[in-house]
């Protein structure tokens, strides 16, 4: 017995030193294997008589099971160890920067154009559009401005030979005259603002309506503050009763909910558009803050002025004549304003010429996420 | 239009202040571009006296002039006026003061070796008038030290802005109508100044035109005088802007902008036989007032007499028959044009004036014979001679428009409750004649009132548009109902899509160079008159503006770009919806990982045109890769594809762009680009009659496991994968869910000619586990089919 017990004691050491997993195998077989001396020892027990048996076989199995336990458990301990040391040569330097991922974004144009949608479509509104290559008719005529118009000159207007007509129109100086009235209606333009989409939708959709119409209009403007091309959003409501007390009220809601302030006061001036009668140009109160325009109050409170914001009106009856709507019947008002301009003071930029330069630094510091789609209940603003 | 407080007040009796009498401009809609105070300019400009005068030492010109400023100083001045002289009385600008002509402040100076505390000014120094001869003389009790402004007496000067349709409001008495109407004071009569007319009017008027100039009236003036005008007139016409020439010129100017009447006096010795109106003859020409010669046609009033053309009727005379200073016998003309056809003329002449201005929006048909009288009166007191009586020929229209008025629209289109009684008295004071029964009869001058509503509209504004209330608009019952049409959602879902992926919107020119348009295919919309050769053409496609772009950034140091747009292509069939993405340079930067920078291919764009297409709820699953559109030298020719549902339909385009191309826009990084078309994706298919559902089609997820099984096949090399793939997956439509790709190789160990495409498919059981048989079923299949392609199972 001393021999098993002194067999176990040197073994014990011997697996408490091994440094590897191969060393420790070694103990493993020396002890467990087949010939090793644990097996051996128990293969004595055979050749006992059951008295023997009795009486030596406990030893046996204790010590069996002490050295399996402890190679077992030096097995554990060296692979944590293994694990550890694996895991310590895996370390990353974390502060190393991660692959780039861009954050792409919306144009603030685009934007304000949804968020007008957003504020318009709780009013009623639905977006309406048309096309930016009109005819002169849409553009001009049947807004009450006729060809010799002084109005007309007021619009730079950029205009443009009819390629499907322009096969008919060489050699046709013959009839010139006849031909003329006809051309002058087809004469094609770029449309010079929005409102030609309201005698679109008034013909094709008769009333009661109430559409805005965002897009890109032009003017063969260009300077500091002027491009030839800009964008606009045209409001029109008709129905029976409706009147100037309305396109107050509209204008007034719209620009509180745009500007997300109650304090929007507006100043209506009377003015002239040929489409509408009466005709009304709307200002907006605003203070002078850090360099900027910042809309709200009164412009005739300290330290506030007004703007020309936009223009409005009743809708003429010969422009509801022109669109096939019966003026004894139905009357409205109509409003355009820039889209541009509202997005330059409702976020900040100070450039219109950057608004269509395609710098990919000024997109990501003036777009938006794609995430900030405008909604009632987020509020259609996005603040920094 | 400018004029002075002064001349306002002329017209207008009032006690109002400025400040009241703008914000009434404003409010009844003639707007206040500015108000100018010529006391500011005039700041630290004093009377002064000359007390002596001296030669300078070193200068022939100059004089040294000891000036008593009035507060007991005395200052020597160097002066170059010749007619500075002791005893005179002047106007001295001190050092501080800014001279209003040049904007120079003065200061203490040495001019020849003499100091010099100041300046004595001439006329045109303070822009009081033309003068430069020599310095201001003042009379001799001007007292000294007083502020010269205050002295002169100068006026504040009030710019307004007026609307086309308001032509009455284009002369100082118009405005003063509108403000007294207003409740701002009382509007005075004109005074006519009282002169006697003899003998018939030698010279013959006639209107050969009653189209074009209905009526002509004329009278002759002979023995004037004409000198300068007066101060008062002079300073009417300055504030108005406009220089004092003469006084016939002067005051035919004042008749116009003191009461919207444009006249014209010729020079009755250039003239010979009858003075017509008439059609010009084609080809006939004229050197007009302002020196520059004009071709005329027979579209064209014009007033002519027997040796030729002397007046582009209506819009500017003639340079040979108007007056000059030794102009004596005048022949005065006053003419009602037609309105329309002053325009016409004016935009084919390309020629602007202030008559013109006032004549095609309409002068005042009944302010012939008075315009006539007052300019005839003010020139025989002013300038002397003897008047002829008038001739006239012709008459002006004189129907006046009578509008039934219905006082209660005012509430109902104005939105305001206004009293009858006041409504009544606002338009009488605008000298509309209403009647008991609101027949309203307008006056001739006002032909902007064409029914009811421009009644409210001039009642409104003299009652104060302030007074308008908000009043709501009816709200439609229930929750709103969405708004966008499928197009604007679309639009919507691709743009928040393309900023998702981290693409940056733009938005670009729509009208692009000739050059660029012929680059992508040629623009079919050219513009008759661009702002310039860069924006000539409406852009048949929208690359070129994002390559603009590109170009823009990568000068300003740019090495990565994504960006978008999503705009109108302009085409002979109209305006297409288009999103075009270009990814330039970079991809992934120089890092420490990968150490060299990779850049877009086409794969990049590829991917990125069908996470788009997907997004847009395209039929990506159904789409083919076909060769791209075939306009040339768009893509590289190799590497680019368009998408299509069918050989015609075209969804969209992607590929590397061409390097001729990116030589055209001078750029030198690697650019891939994507084109999709919105209005070919096809909308959403609502089955006809059925009521829109959002419910979706059932489904729950198969409970059995999925399998894979890898095949190998040798295809000809010139074989596309994707067709190979379409086929394999086309091979058993119940139980193939998917096919994917996962080798491509060709070279060692495979033949010449042929390359190896390594395919996982996956499929799908449905009730059961499959059999092997089944198995080897789906596998025979699979191989049959990729053998249709031309391909062999690989060993």
């Amino acid at each position: 017995m001393t021999d098993l017990t002194d067999q176990k004691t040197a073994a014990l050491a011997a697996i408490y030193a091994a440094e590897t997993l191969e060393a420790l195998d070694e103990q493993r077989v020396a002890a467990l294997g087949k010939k090793g001396w644990v097996s051996l020892a128990l293969k004595t027990l055979g050749g006992m008589s059951p008295e023997e048996r009795t009486q030596a076989a406990p030893a046996i199995q204790a010590t069996r099971s002490e050295v399996a336990d402890s190679i077992a458990a030096r097995k554990a301990a060296l692979e944590s160890a293994a694990l550890a040391e694996k895991l310590a040569s895996e370390t990353l330097d974390l502060t190393l920067p991660a692959p780039d991922t861009k954050t792409g974004s919306v144009h603030p144009v685009s934007q304000v154009m949804d968020e007008l949608a957003e504020i318009f479509a709780d009013l009623g509104f639905s977006v309406a559009t048309g096309p930016e290559i009109e005819d002169d008719w849409h553009n001009f005529t049947a807004l009450n401005m006729d060809e010799s118009h002084p109005a007309r000159a007021m619009h730079d207007t950029f205009y443009l030979p009819d390629p499907a007509s322009s096969s008919e129109a060489v050699g046709g100086d013959e009839n010139a005259s006849s031909s003329e009235a006809v051309g002058e209606q087809k004469r094609m333009l770029l449309r010079t603002h929005t409102s030609p989409v309201q005698i679109r939708s008034m013909k094709a959709n008769g009333a009661p309506i109430r559409i805005i119409a965002p897009g890109r209009v032009y003017r063969s403007d260009s300077d500091a503050t002027h491009t030839p091309m800009f964008h606009q959003v045209e409001g029109l409501v008709i129905d029976k009763n409706i009147h100037l007390g309305h396109l107050k009220w509209t204008l007034e809601t719209f620009l509180k909910a745009f500007f997300e302030r109650e304090d929007i006061v507006l100043r209506l001036r009377p003015s002239y558009f040929p489409f509408t009668e009466p005709s009304v140009e709307v200002d907006v109160g605003y203070a002078n803050t850090g360099g900027r325009r910042v809309v709200g109050g009164s412009g005739d409170d300290d330290g506030h002025d007004w703007m020309e914001l936009l223009g409005s009106g009743m809708v003429n009856r010969r422009v509801l004549e022109s669109a096939g709507v019966d003026p004894d019947e139905y009357q409205g008002f109509a409003f355009g304003v820039g889209v541009d301009r509202l997005a330059m003071l409702k976020y900040g930029m100070d450039d219109l010429r950057a608004f269509f330069d395609g710098d990919a630094r000024w997109l990501s510091h003036y777009g938006f996420s794609a995430f900030d789609q405008p909604t009632l209940s987020a509020g259609v603003g996005v603040k920094p | 239009m400018k004029f002075s407080l002064t001349w306002l007040k002329d017209h207008l009796e009032t006690s109002a202040t400025l400040a009241e009498i703008t914000d009434a401009l404003n409010a009844i809609g003639l707007e206040v571009e500015g108000v100018e105070d010529p006391a500011q300019r005039l700041a630290g400009f004093t009377v002064a006296e000359v007390l002596t005068a001296e030669k300078h030492p070193d200068a022939d010109k100059l004089q040294v002039l000891t000036v008593n400023t009035g507060s007991g100083d005395q200052l020597q001045v160097v002066c170059g006026a010749p007619n500075a002289r002791a005893g005179m009385k002047g106007v001295l600008g001190q050092p501080g003061a800014v001279v209003p002509s040049n904007g120079m402040k003065l200061k203490k100076s040495a001019i020849r070796g003499v100091e010099s505390n100041g300046m004595m000014c001439s006329v045109r120094e303070l822009e009081l008038g033309e003068d430069h001869d020599g310095i201001i003389e003042l009379p001799a009790d001007a007292p000294a030290g007083h502020s010269f402004a205050d002295y002169h007496g100068s006026s504040p000067i009030i710019d307004v802005a007026i609307t086309p349709n308001r032509p009455d409001c284009m002369g100082v008495h118009g405005i003063a109508r509108d403000l007294a109407a207003a409740g701002l004071g009382t509007l005075k009569p004109i005074a006519f100044p009282k002169f006697a007319a003899s003998g018939a009017c030698p010279t013959e008027i006639r209107t050969d035109d009653a189209e074009g100039c209905p009526a002509f009236y004329g009278r002759v003036i002979t023995g004037v005088k004409n000198g300068a005008s007066p101060d008062w007139l002079q300073q009417r016409l300055a504030s108005a802007g406009q220089k004092p020439i003469s006084l016939l010129v002067d005051l035919t100017n004042y008749l116009m902008l003191a009461f919207g009447r444009p006249a014209h006096a010729y020079d009755l010795a250039k003239l010979t036989g009858a003075v017509v109106a008439r059609r010009a003859k084609n080809g006939e020409q004229i050197v007009a007032l302002n020196d520059k010669t004009y071709t005329l046609d027979d579209s064209m009033t014009v007033i002519a007499d027997d040796a030729g053309v002397h007046d582009v009727a209506g819009i500017m005379g003639g340079l040979e028959s108007g007056c000059s200073a030794e102009t004596t016998d005048v022949l005065l003309e006053i003419a009602y044009f037609n309105p329309a056809q002053i325009g016409v003329t004016g935009r084919k002449l390309g020629l602007a004036s202030d008559a013109r201005t006032r004549f095609e929006r309409g002068v005042d048909p009944a302010f012939l014979d008075d315009g006539l009288d007052l300019l005839t009166g003010l020139i025989v007191e002013l300038g002397g001679g003897t008047a002829s009586e008038v001739t006239r020929a012709g008459s002006p229209p004189s129907d006046a428009k009578v509008v039934a008025f219905d006082p209660a629209l005012t509430a109902s289109l104005g939105g305001v409750d206004v009293a009858e009684a006041e409504q009544r008295r606002i338009l009488e004071s605008l000298d509309f004649e209403v009647g008991a029964d609101w027949k309203v009869t307008c006056p001739l001058r006002r032909h902007d009132i064409e029914g009811p509503a421009d009644l409210v509209e001039e009642v409104v504004r003299i009652h104060g548009l302030d007074n308008v209330a908000s009043v709501a608009l009816p709200r439609a019952e229930g929750v709103a109902r969405p708004t966008a049409s499928p197009e604007q959602k679309l639009e919507r879902k691709l743009r928040r899509a393309a900023a998702g992926a981290g693409l940056d919107e733009a938005i670009t020119w729509s009208f692009i160079s000739e050059e660029e348009a012929a680059r992508v295919g040629g623009g079919v919309w050219s513009l008759d008159n661009p702002i310039s050769e860069d924006m000539k053409v409406m852009r048949p496609s929208l690359l070129p503006g994002l390559l603009s772009a590109v170009k823009r950034n990568v000068d300003r140091g740019a090495s990565s770009l994504q960006l978008f747009e999503i705009g109108r292509r302009y085409l002979a069939d109209g305006e297409h919806p288009t999103l075009v993405a270009v990814l330039a340079g970079e991809k992934t930067a120089r890092g420490w990982d990968t150490g060299k920078p990779t850049h877009f291919d086409a794969y990049d764009a590829k991917a990125m045109c069908l996470q788009l297409l997907e997004a847009a709820g395209a039929p990506v699953h159904k789409l083919m890769v076909m060769p791209a559109e075939s306009i040339a030298d768009i893509y590289h020719p190799g590497q680019s594809a368009s998408l299509r549902l069918g050989p015609k339909n075209q969804l969209a385009s992607f590929g590397t762009i061409h390097p001729a191309m990116l030589d055209a826009f001078d750029i030198d990084v690697p650019v891939v680009a994507l084109g999709i078309h919105l209005d070919a994706i096809p909308a959403p298919k609502v089955k006809k009659g059925a009521s829109p559902s959002f419910a979706r089609a059932a489904y729950s997820p198969p409970a059995l496991q999925s399998v894979t099984r890898d095949f190998a096949f040798l295809v000809p090399a010139e074989l596309p994968a994707g067709d190979l793939l379409r086929s394999v997956k086309g091979a058993d439509k119940v139980n193939i869910v998917d096919a994917k790709i996962f080798d491509v190789f060709a070279g060692q160990g495979v033949a010449e000619g042929k390359k190896s495409i390594a395919v996982e498919v996956t499929l799908q059981p449905q009730e059961k586990s499959f059999k092997d048989a089944e198995l080897k079923a789906i596998s025979d299949a699979v191989i049959a089919a990729a053998q249709k392609q031309g391909a062999e199972l690989r060993g």
